[in-house]
């Protein structure tokens, strides 16, 4: 999809008429552009003014039983700002919308307005190719109770990237560790990952022929598979 | 519970409440307070549950729909950025993703038995707009909705009150393949235009 085909997506983003794999991708745009920014943020307002049309009352007995229900529910701290450099921030600020609101791992999300520079180094930029492939496939993953993953596969380009949000660092001495799971169904090393806050990684190895992806925590260094359960999966046969 | 309970207002509209003060509830129920949370909860349920409702159809699905909403502004209240945008936007867009994830869910189970019916073009305004009607925003904004051609505006309504992709919305409106998409955004726009949103 060129730029320009993307920019055309706003109209349809703010009024939640993209598929996940459009979304996503738009997303991805819309964190590195001004331009879409301001005209999503102007159309979600008038989107407000649709949604003032039909206002009507629940039923009576809906306010009790939220009000009960938000008893047992721990509101969520704030996201502290981090100092993560230039490019990180990007996806921070979006993967972060995204994960705040539990859109991946399929729930919803909202962008919120960011207006950071990006710079590119050559991973991000292969980041970036393979987010914007013609044949990019999106999974999402849970990890743990509160972090998150996106994978993003493009088996023209043979290459695979993760986005984590809101992993904690993993304990010292071990690492977090990728991997690739092959047709036999063994799991095959594709990198490591410190894991603190949210970063954007490009698996290594071939994902063209892998059934999946997993991550798991491996001493320091890496391991050659895992000696630890993955605490998170990827099945590339469900693929959005 | 005494002090749960809803506050008289005469109108419980957001636009009433004004904007400071959803985002000043939203601030404090971040912080745990139920009052004000409750107090949100009186501004806001109507509008929010107006839409879901319009979305999801279903009356029983939506009440689930619009409590999932309002339990998720409660655990994330604390993630509402003031700066980027108000207290009513970032429910209202969590509310209708919310309400669009929901129709679509159900559509992907059903998949196999349904097609799209010409029939579901028309979306109703009848049954649930009735009290808005009677406001003078409401009009203002039918009016301006009305100076939208006929397919940007069924574009747009198909795609927010119907949640459909707006690849969907093209096959139904006979319209080319990814030019229901450039139909919303002129709709979109035209609307704020005519609105004056953002001025
Ligand atoms: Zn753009």
């Amino acid at each position: 999809m060129s730029a320009h085909e993307i920019h055309a997506l706003s109209g349809a983003y703010a009024v939640d008429a993209l598929d996940d794999l459009e979304r996503a991708r738009f997303e991805t745009h819309l964190a590195a552009c001004a331009e879409c920014q301001a005209e999503v943020a102007g159309l979600q307002d008038t989107t407000l003014l649709l949604a003032g049309l039909s206002d009507t009352a629940p039923a009576p007995e809906l306010r009790a039983k939220i009000l009960a229900d938000i008893k047992t529910v721990r509101p969520l701290p704030p996201v502290l700002a981090r100092i993560t450099p230039p490019r990180q921030r990007r996806w921070t600020n979006l993967v972060a919308a995204a994960a705040v609101l539990g859109v991946i791992g399929g729930g919803t999300a909202i962008w919120q307005n960011t207006h950071q520079p990006t710079s590119s180094t050559p991973s991000n930029v292969q980041a970036d190719r393979i987010m914007q492939a013609a044949d990019v496939q999106l999974f999402n993953a849970k990890v743990g109770q509160n972090a998150s993953a996106s994978l993003f596969r493009s088996k023209e380009i043979g290459k695979a990237v993760i986005v984590t949000r809101d992993m904690t660092a993993a304990p010292s001495g071990r690492v977090y560790e990728l991997w690739l799971r092959d047709k036999t169904g063994s799991l095959r090393p594709a990198g490591l990952m410190t894991g603190r806050g949210n970063a954007e990684v490009v698996l290594t190895g071939d994902a063209v022929d892998a059934t999946g992806a997993a991550v798991s925590v491996e001493p320091a260094g890496g391991s050659k598979s895992p000696t630890t359960s993955p605490i998170a999966i990827f099945d590339f046969k469900q693929s959005t | 519970m005494s002090h749960l309970q809803p506050v008289p207002s005469g109108d419980p509209s957001p636009e009433s409440s004004g904007v400071a003060a959803l985002a000043g509830l939203l601030r404090r129920s971040a912080r745990g307070d139920e009052q004000a949370f409750a107090e949100l909860y009186d501004a806001t349920s109507a509008r929010v549950h107006g839409l879901v409702l319009r979305v999801v159809r279903d009356p029983a699905q939506s009440e689930e729909v619009t409590q999932e909403v309002f339990l998720q502004i409660w655990r994330t209240a604390a993630r509402f950025d003031e700066s980027k945008g108000s207290a009513l936007a970032w429910m209202m867009t969590l509310a209708h993703r919310r309400a669009v994830d929901r129709v679509r869910a159900a559509e992907a189970v059903n998949r196999q038995d349904t097609t799209y019916h010409q029939s579901t073009h028309v979306v109703s305004h009848d049954s649930t707009a009735e009290a808005a009607e009677h406001s003078m925003e409401a009009r203002r904004v039918r009016a301006a909705l009305a100076e939208l051609t006929p397919v940007q505006r069924e574009a747009l309504e198909l795609a927010y009150f119907g949640g459909y992709t707006h690849t969907e919305v093209a096959t139904m409106l006979d319209l080319p393949v990814g030019t229901a998409k450039t139909r919303i955004r002129d709709g979109l726009i035209r609307l704020r235009d005519a609105m004056g949103v953002g001025q």
